[in-house]
């Protein structure tokens, strides 16, 4: 296979599949489900996902002028974003059931998305990056208004277009500056530029303005504000993807600039992070004790779980980079779990809003509640499960490096956050509200179970036998570390600091 | 292969494999409530075998039936059990409260069987757990995870509309401190590498853990903080009342006293003694006010329930005053009263708890004249109210008269006085005790006991409160038996923690950091000499 080829594997099938889903869309009658449709991208996700882990055995590949690196770093994040892709696509086949004449674009939309975020974690050129972000962006701005005639979806749409567009401008103008300051776009090299550099200001703005503009994808504080609305508005199954692939492959993104482009700033943008990342934890978790929408407080959450993963940016890179890779594979795995869960609870009209909707569930879906039950825990960070190992990992590398008043500050924060969790599970397993007493909720389906188990069973393997992803992260630490930093501490400096 | 390497195991999993055993069975007759109860006399059958096994003449600081394999590779977690003469007992406890609980929920939950006994089995899962774990990583683990279970059950099957309050309550109150603790425990990891607690414990015996002491005291605080939550001890008692009136029988019999002071015992003393010494005058205050305020408090309750939180808090400030004196029998009478007030609190909610069953109310003034009705209730109640208050020849006074000798010989500043304030608490105890029998049990009738004839203790209540009775008798005169493990873990524990105080005096006097390290080393060679 041709090296560009076999680089970009799992992006070229990805793109296949999706326009094979749309020349085929317009064959169905209007009024005929597109499920399908549905499977073939199923099918084209699978094959992406086992592409990447091909990819595995050739080591580095580089492709396109060096633009491409293929390495365990980004097939990680490729398999995770396909998985995520898989779970979606799984837990929107039936969303759509009675609105047939609108899922087929969707499902092309869903893989066009996820070509551009495993393109955004392959690119080690900020152009190429600029190109991912922006074929992932678009799909999601189209996805967040699907519930067509609606108006809160519009209004999503809308609004996470012009906040995401502006955002977008912002990343541009700092991978502008960025070859102003070092003469290059590429991450490597602008890492040896650094060190030549006559304008350090410059650098160190273009830096400022990447981190603005990724700080809005992945929902930071000071740049969430969009958040809460657009996860109110859009559909359920969008919200589990956008929350998580996107932002996954933006943090991806994040990791390699920072720690294989910007080293040699490391103790100027660390100040940065510190400060996004704590008040990331307090706007997300404070903003969620107030919501009674469940959409529109895990969005807060989603902002303060980002928070929690901004902490590992400030670790040491070997701990903090294979912390950060866990922690968003964990939350990947119970935030989408969520969302599936809510995407069948509300179907496509969102029936179940607040958290009083939610009250008596158990008695009615034992095994729905049980399943929804188990990612809130996940999220509060109870041990056994993802979310709590991952959050272990992250706060464990940042008291490594000495950080210890974030790592407070973090844990305080999953305390305030228990609460909101804790007030929708106690909900599930109360006595049903007087309103719903006789809610009827539609079966759950074959895909849907199946998106359903797949999310919790990763959320307990990853906390009760985290060793195989653990071992993947730790690769993918060491990938990004090793190139071009010169002031990296290896692994065992860090741990020798231990013991004395 | 030998079964003592697996035993921890199998106690502490077979909870779980019942949990799911019964997510399966249908919620249909009692199937349920038998399922549960085989399950849980199937863990008290294992538990059963560490006392007949526990080799007493082994060394004293040596675990036994150990396990300790690895388990994450990258932090270093392994899965590490075992128990001592600290933790066996109340190993013990725990298998032997549980199936007394599921037959006191046998009628009581009678909607929800299936969620109500899979969460039992999870948090018998949760409190064995803790007892056996000997890495950080895992105790945290399970510590945590019994927080959710026993939420549920307030959350789910709590008494009044109240009970969502009570059950986040009761969790982010012992959640935040716990929240403090993974600070200082992966603090501890940055330090030494190690979540082993025997490792932990061997360097902090030589003051290798760490040379900053600020650090060192503020992660000492924040592992007492948030046990001292669990226990509870006062001030630190704001959810207790909630949860336990609001919280089933089964769950109020377990949710406040072992774990927690377990955990102070096994983990603030054996990883930080030098800084549980210094602190000590504090917590012996806060024990013997404690013991008073509990006590006071339960006096002037209504809610028969309520009285009998308050006396919990009341009864666990005995053990905390009781092993923050650092005397041999301090400790070993506060294990020893740590694990009475398992068993005399859990059949005086049982009997709180069957009173309810029959006159839907906790409220003491609906009650009068039962004695005559309810003969054998009332001989429980009696018997129960006279092993909590202590009399000679039951359990609660071996506890006490070695807590309170224990504290007298007490070398730490303001014993005496504290705890000569502590003492009134036994009478205190007494009278609040007395009153409640009175109230309920004698006098007029109230307006339920007339209106409502119930009938006396059915076989299944006999079954569930005979075993404690027994106990009250057995642990006050045959107190040896327990006292010979329990004996060799208090011995350990004070001599731990006063051996600790000796070094770090001459600490002080050390002068410079080098001479620090030289000490170190010293008194680590002397111990391996030794």
């Amino acid at each position: 296979m041709a090296p560009n080829v076999l680089a970009l594997l799992p992006e070229y099938i990805l793109t296949i599949t999706g326009v094979l889903v749309m020349l085929a869309d317009p064959l169905f009658p209007d009024e005929k489900a597109r499920k399908p449709l549905g499977w073939l991208a199923i099918l084209g996700t699978v094959a992406a996902g086992l592409a990447s882990w091909y990819q595995l055995r050739f080591g580095v590949l580089h492709a396109f002028y060096g633009t491409i690196q293929v390495d365990s770093f980004s097939v990680f994040f490729h398999l995770l974003i396909a998985a995520v892709a898989l779970v979606t696509l799984l837990s929107s086949l039936d969303y759509f059931e009675g609105h047939a004449n609108v899922a087929g674009e969707y499902f092309a939309l869903v893989l066009f998305g996820a070509t551009g975020m495993m393109l955004m974690t392959c690119s080690v050129e900020l152009l190429m990056v600029f190109v991912g972000l922006e074929i992932s962006s678009i799909s999601t701005y189209i996805m967040a208004g699907f519930r067509k005639g609606k108006a809160p979806a519009s209004e999503a749409s809308i609004k996470y277009f012009l906040l995401g567009s502006f955002a977008t401008a912002f990343f541009l103008y700092g991978i502008a500056l960025a070859f102003g300051a070092t003469g290059s776009t590429r991450i490597d090299a602008i890492a040896q530029g650094l060190a030549t550099t006559s304008a350090p200001t410059l650098a160190f703005l273009s830096l400022a303005l990447i981190i603005i503009g990724i700080g809005f994808k992945v929902s930071a504080a000071p740049f969430q504000v969009w958040t809460p609305d657009v996860y109110q508005g859009a559909p359920a199954p969008v919200v589990g993807l956008m929350s998580t692939a996107p932002k996954a492959a933006a943090f991806a993104v994040l990791l390699r600039i920072l720690f294989s482009g910007f080293p040699a700033y490391e103790h100027r943008w660390a100040a940065l992070i510190w400060i996004i990342a704590a008040l990331s934890m307090f706007v997300g978790n404070l903003g969620a004790l107030m919501q009674r929408d469940v959409k529109r407080m895990l969005a807060y959450s989603s902002i303060a779980h980002a928070g929690y993963l901004l902490v590992a940016y400030t670790a040491f890179p070997a701990d903090g980079i294979a912390s950060a890779c866990f922690y968003t594979a964990a939350y990947a795995a119970m935030n989408v779990g969520a969302f599936t869960a809510i995407t069948i609870i509300g179907g496509y009209n969102e029936r179940a809003r607040t958290i009083d909707d939610y009250a008596g569930l158990a008695l009615k879906r034992p095994a729905l509640a049980a399943a929804l039950g188990l990612f809130l825990i996940s999220l509060i960070g109870i041990p056994f499960t993802g979310g709590f190992f991952g959050k272990f990992y992250v706060f464990s590398a940042a008291l490594h490096s000495g950080n210890v008043w974030l790592a407070v500050i973090g844990l305080l924060n999953s305390g305030i956050a228990c609460f909101y969790y804790l007030r929708l599970l106690a909900a599930l397993y109360a006595k049903p509200a007087q309103q719903n007493e006789h809610a009827t909720y539609s079966p759950v389906t074959v895909p849907a179970a199946i998106a359903l188990t797949f999310t919790a069973v990763a959320t307990v393997l990853l906390g009760i036998a985290p060793n195989r992803i653990l071992g993947l992260a730790q690769r993918s630490a060491s990938v990004t570390t090793n190139q071009s930093s010169p002031l990296q501490p290896s692994a065992g400096t860090v741990s020798s600091t231990g013991t004395h | 292969m030998n079964i003592d390497h697996n035993i921890l195991t199998i106690i502490t999993f077979t909870p779980l494999a019942g949990a799911i055993v019964l997510t399966l069975l249908p919620d249909r007759d009692k199937l349920q409530q038998w399922g549960a109860l085989a399950v849980t006399l199937l863990t008290f059958l294992f538990t059963l075998h560490l006392p007949f096994h526990f080799d007493h003449t082994a060394a004293a600081t040596a675990f036994q039936f150990e396990q300790n394999l690895p388990w994450i590779t990258s932090p270093a977690i392994r899965y590490h059990v075992g128990v001592d003469g600290l933790s066996m007992w109340f190993v013990v406890l725990t298998g032997l409260l549980a199936p007394l609980g599921v037959l006191i929920s046998w009628r009581a939950i009678d909607s929800r069987r299936r969620l109500f006994y899979v969460l039992f089995l999870l948090q018998q899962v949760a409190m064995l757990g803790i007892f056996v774990s000997l890495d950080l990583f895992l105790y945290y683990a399970f510590w945590e995870l019994s927080l959710v279970p026993m939420a549920l059950l307030i959350a789910t099957f709590g008494r009044t509309e109240n009970r969502r309050r009570a059950a986040i309550k009761f969790f982010l109150y012992t959640f935040i401190p716990s929240a403090m603790l993974l600070v200082a425990m992966l603090w501890l990891y940055t330090r030494t590498g190690t979540f082993d607690y025997p490792q932990l414990a061997a360097l902090a015996a030589t003051h290798g853990i760490s040379g900053n002491t600020a650090a060192l005291w503020l992660a000492s605080l924040a592992f007492l903080a948030a046990f001292a939550v669990k226990v509870p001890v006062f001030p630190l008692h704001g959810w207790l009342a909630d949860a336990v009136s609001e919280a089933p029988t089964a769950a109020v019999m377990v949710i406040a006293g072992k774990l927690g002071l377990y955990s102070i015992l096994r983990f603030s003393f054996g990883i930080f003694p030098g800084q549980s010494h210094r602190i000590a005058p504090l917590m012996l205050a806060l024990g013997a006010i404690g013991i008073v305020y509990g006590a006071l408090l339960a006096l002037v309750q209504k809610d028969l329930k309520r009285l009998a939180a308050f006396g919990t808090l009341g009864h666990v400030s005995v053990v905390i005053l009781g092993i923050f004196a650092f005397t041999v029998s301090g400790i070993d009478g506060g294990i020893y009263q740590a694990l009475n007030e398992g068993i005399g609190g859990s059949a005086l909610f049982m009997l709180l708890g069957l009173l309810y069953e029959r006159y839907r109310t906790y409220d003491m003034r609906e009650y009068g004249g039962l004695a005559a009705n309810l003969p054998w209730v009332v001989t429980m109640f009696v018997l129960t109210a006279l092993s909590v208050t202590g009399l000679p020849m039951l359990n609660g006074f071996v506890g006490e008269f070695l807590v309170f000798s224990g504290t007298m010989q007490s070398a730490i500043a303001h014993h005496i006085g504290w705890t000569t304030l502590a003492t009134t608490g036994v009478i205190l105890t007494a009278s609040y005790m007395l009153w409640m029998i009175q109230k309920v049990f004698y006098g007029e009738l109230g307006p339920r006991s007339e209106s409502i004839t119930a009938p006396d203790l059915s076989a299944r209540e006999h079954l569930a409160l005979w075993p404690l009775v027994a106990l009250f008798l057995f642990m006050g005169i045959a107190s040896p038996i327990f006292m010979k493990a329990i004996n060799t873990a208090g011995t350990r524990i004070a001599e731990t923690v006063n051996h600790s105080q000796g070094t770090t005096v001459n600490f002080e006097a050390a002068s410079s950091h080098s001479d620090h390290t030289d000490m170190t080393t010293t008194s680590s060679a002397t111990k391996g000499a030794r």
